[in-house]
């Protein structure tokens, strides 16, 4: 028995007198492709940044790789932030940088890698996530919306991580760039072995790559389990979200185009 | 299945002309010990056989390194596990995949000289075209009175003005102090005392007040000024503004300058003021001149005209100040670095041209005010 690659447990979150999250637990094994879903408000993409560390629940633990986020020397918690990419909502591309370097900055930063190393590992990020070698010379600022996050997703992937946490992956993107980019990210996840955990509205998405769907609601999680069975659980929001005719028609549409 | 955390070690050995590597070959694994790895590697150069068999993780940085070493091409014999095959297959799949050269043009050092040429030729321009521009609004705006932007320029003048009274009073009082305490010094000398009245009174309300305060005030509300404008630009605010047909000129621009015509000339005014009450207290302390005797004399031995001079300077330096952050705030282009260039260049250059436009004044008004 391994130990999950992520494991929540009994997370509690409050801001102010808001309470977000009442008791969370979730615990996701290595290579599994885990969505978090939920209303608006309901703290998804609080947990997922309470899972890199860039926020603290109010009470809970958060175990990564079997050891709690915050345990060990600063030099260990270094390494084990290594270990896993994020793709941000909006990119959060350094927009100082071109796109070579954005890719770059992560592996420089590791102060072993020689500057032909970098460079060969950077080409090799752009040719995953589909970019062509030319650019690598543009600035963040000229690229389109689609291309930002295929550049962001290739910085994730820069350390070659094992687990990779994706903020609405397909958010902003046109029908048909978000099946391209789902498509993308699961040719990657099942080449790399990755496990995923990701947060999304977007039921095309959901259906077609996940392997387990996490339904927050109540404060907690309600079910933990793969889509056909989510479908069928009885509450008021799987029934809003999950089985309206346009949500089975998404879905379809989404197991559809993988 | 490996557990997440178990981490084997890479390990190269070479036996009877087989290489033969061991352990997790990848990026987390290398790392901490690069370059051993590469060295050891490179003393099986000639080595034509490789065993991958006991390479329990490959990633893509390990399969470069190793296609690295092999300079691009599969040794003669190979003998790894299908998975770790497709890893070197993506990494032999890149090929000779490079960034292209950034293009060089053979009159690179004509732009060098000219580009910086032409870009001081384009500030003067656009910043000719916004004060174009802000007249143009304020004739507009007198035909049209319910457009003035008075709360955005009350908002400013607060902003500006009052909240600047605690730093330029510190500054003023210190300043003044010193100043008087220097030249206490050398005319206790010369038996001229009583000149202090005349150097303090002269050299802070004439010069030092307006030049000092354009300072504070471009430091303190000319960088915030390009800061806001240019965040503006950097999350399209500016353009929603555009959108509703409401003029950034106006609503952004003009309050801030109006703010600052304003404020700066009370606040030279509040400045002066302190500065020399630090002078006086100085002097009482160093020279035994008293609170009394020193103002009454002010008024005869400084001419009213250079309170007015100040009060016009204050004005004049507080418009260059508010133009000169709005011109760079607009100017900043949607990235981190430009925002941090364009409100350094902005402080540089208010600072700059308050300096230019006092030596103006100087030489404008050297008749004006000064006793003989």
């Amino acid at each position: 028995m391994t130990a999950p690659v992520v494991e929540l447990a009994g997370i509690v979150t409050r801001f102010g007198k808001t309470v977000v999250h009442d008791g969370v637990d979730l615990a996701i094994p290595a290579g599994e492709v885990v969505t978090l879903v939920g209303g608006s408000g309901s703290g998804k993409t609080t947990l997922l940044r309470e899972i890199v560390g860039l926020l603290t629940p109010t009470a809970g633990e958060v175990r990564l790789f079997g050891e709690p986020l915050h345990s060990g020397s600063r030099a260990e918690q270094v390494r084990r932030r290594r270990r896993f990419g994020m793709l941000f909502q909006q990119g959060a591309l350094f927009s100082a940088f071109d796109v070579f370097d954005n890719i770059a900055f992560p592996l420089r930063e590791l102060r072993c890698l020689t500057a032909d190393e970098v460079h060969d590992a950077v080409m090799l990020k752009l040719a995953m996530v589909e970019l062509q070698p030319e650019h690598g010379l543009r600035m963040p600022a000229e690229l389109s919306g689609g291309m930002i996050k295929r550049v962001a997703l290739a910085r994730a992937l820069a350390l070659e991580p094992e687990l990779l946490l994706l903020d609405e992956p397909t958010a902003g993107l046109d029908p048909d760039r978000s099946a391209a980019f789902v498509r993308l990210i699961r040719a990657l996840q099942a080449q790399l072995g990755l496990t995923v955990v990701l947060v999304t509205h977007d039921l095309d998405t959901l259906a077609a790559l996940s392997s387990r769907v996490a339904v927050l609601a109540e404060r907690r999680i309600l079910a933990c389990d793969t889509l056909d069975r989510i479908i069928e659980l009885d509450h008021p929001f799987v029934e809003r979200f999950f089985r309206t005719e346009t949500s089975r028609r998404a879905m379809a549409r989404g197991l559809e185009s993988i | 299945m490996v557990a997440p955390d178990s981490l084997s070690m890479p390990e190269v050995s070479v036996a009877q002309g087989v290489v033969v590597l061991r352990g997790d070959w990848t990026l987390r694994a290398l790392s901490p010990q690069l370059a051993r790895m590469r060295r050891v590697l490179e003393q099986s150069r000639s080595v034509a056989s490789w065993d991958l068999g006991g390479v329990s993780r490959l990633d893509n940085f390990g399969a470069q390194l190793l296609w690295r070493h092999w300079r691009q091409t599969r040794p003669g014999q190979l003998r790894a596990a299908p998975e770790l095959l497709r890893v070197i297959d993506a990494a032999e799949a890149l090929g000779n995949a490079a960034l292209p050269a950034p293009p060089r043009h053979w009159l690179a050092p004509v732009h060098a000289l000219g580009d910086p040429l032409l870009a001081l030729v384009s500030h003067i321009v656009e910043l000719l075209r916004l004060v174009g521009q802000l007249g143009i609004d304020l004739a507009y705006l007198c035909v049209r009175p319910q457009l003035w932007p008075l709360r955005e320029f009350s908002a400013n003048l607060f902003k500006t003005g009052v909240r600047a009274m605690p730093v330029t009073a510190l500054v003023g009082f210190l300043i003044g102090v010193v100043l008087s305490y220097l030249s206490a010094l050398q005319l206790k000398a010369f038996g001229a005392d009583i000149f202090i009245v005349n150097i303090l009174g002269l050299g802070i309300i004439r010069e030092l007040g307006p030049v000092l305060v354009s300072v504070l005030v471009a430091g303190r509300s000319g960088s915030a000024m390009t800061a806001q404008l240019g965040v503006m630009r950097v999350t399209e605010e500016i353009d929603a503004l555009a959108t509703m047909g409401i003029s950034r000129h106006v609503r952004l621009v003009l309050p801030k300058v109006m703010a600052l015509a304003v404020a700066m000339p009370l606040l030279v005014l509040w400045a002066s003021g302190v500065a020399i009450l630090g002078g006086m207290v100085s002097a009482r302390l160093q020279l035994g001149i008293g609170f009394g005797f020193f103002l009454q004399t002010l008024p005869t031995v400084v001419p009213i005209a250079n309170l007015y001079i100040a009060i016009a300077k204050g004005a004049v330096f507080g418009v260059v100040i508010a133009l000169v952050a709005c011109h760079f705030g607009l100017r900043v282009k949607p990235n981190t670095e430009s925002l941090s260039a364009n409100t350094t260049a902005s402080v540089v250059s208010a600072i700059t041209a308050v300096i230019l436009m006092d030596a103006v004044f100087a030489i404008a008004t050297r008749h004006i005010g000064v006793p003989l």
